[in-house]
């Protein structure tokens, strides 16, 4: 892999564990909720007719 | 990536974003709770004033603006003591076994959990999403100067609290160390 910025040693180990913090989170997952949310206000809009 | 569409809702764009944006809360609040609650505000806010979004702008940095200006409103709002709550985490993180590459990975995150939300913030948006210091300084309404300051402050403290100070960080552009240090980062991923 290429290491992005990597001029000083302290400085790459820190944006390492910073993307590794990161990608984790990203990892997790989606919780379903958002998904249905997203679809709720799309449906409000809808039903009140709203023209885009 | 996307070109500009008349007739292309930019709502629909939101749903690619999910991830970035609940991964940045999770980073910057450190509570799964308060990160999803973020998320879910964000959302309704940004669909709602999906009009004041200039489509061919930056889409990631306005809705980081949104999902940032929710959590200090509400920090500030509901006075949480969310440095409570970093104490448990950060007890509980020191206790965990550390061997092999999680010591460090621990010890950064009891660090990470130590900074400023400021300076945590800038941090990730540099280090972690690849912002440029302009974007971050965008999205966070502050000037380029201050970001820069709250990155470099932010890396000097988490180079302190991981015991990387500066004669290591020295040591540790010899050739020997560095080739020991990216073969365990190779082997890591």
């Amino acid at each position: 892999m290429t290491v992005q910025k990597q001029n000083k040693s302290g400085d790459g180990v820190i944006d390492e564990n910073l993307r590794r913090v990161y990608e984790e989170a990203v990892e997790e997952g989606i919780p379903d909720r958002f998904k249905s949310l997203l679809e709720q206000l799309k449906q409000q809009d809808n039903d009140q007719g709203r023209s885009q | 990536m996307s070109a500009p569409d008349v007739a292309a809702d930019p709502r629909d764009e939101l749903v690619e974003h999910l991830p970035a944006m609940r991964a940045f809360a999770i980073s910057l609040t450190r509570n799964g709770a308060i990160a999803d609650d973020m998320v879910q505000d964000t959302l309704v806010k940004a669909w709602t004033n999906i009009d004041k979004f200039q489509v061919g702008t930056n889409m990631r940095a306005w809705l980081f603006t949104i999902l940032r200006n929710t959590y200090y409103s509400s920090r500030r709002k509901a006075k949480r003591e969310v440095s409570d709550v970093d104490g448990i985490f950060t007890e509980s993180l020191a206790e965990k076994p550390a061997h092999d590459g999680h010591l460090q990975m621990n010890d950064f995150r009891v660090a990470l959990a130590k900074l400023k939300d400021e300076q945590r913030e800038a941090l990730l948006l540099i280090g972690a999403l690849g912002f440029s210091y302009e974007e971050a300084a965008e999205t966070c309404g502050v000037a380029v100067g201050t970001i820069k300051s709250r990155t470099n402050r932010a890396r000097k403290q988490l180079a302190e609290l991981m015991g990387l100070n500066e004669n290591e960080a020295m040591e540790m552009t010899d050739d020997a160390t560095m080739s020991v240090l990216s073969a365990s980062k190779v082997s890591s991923f």
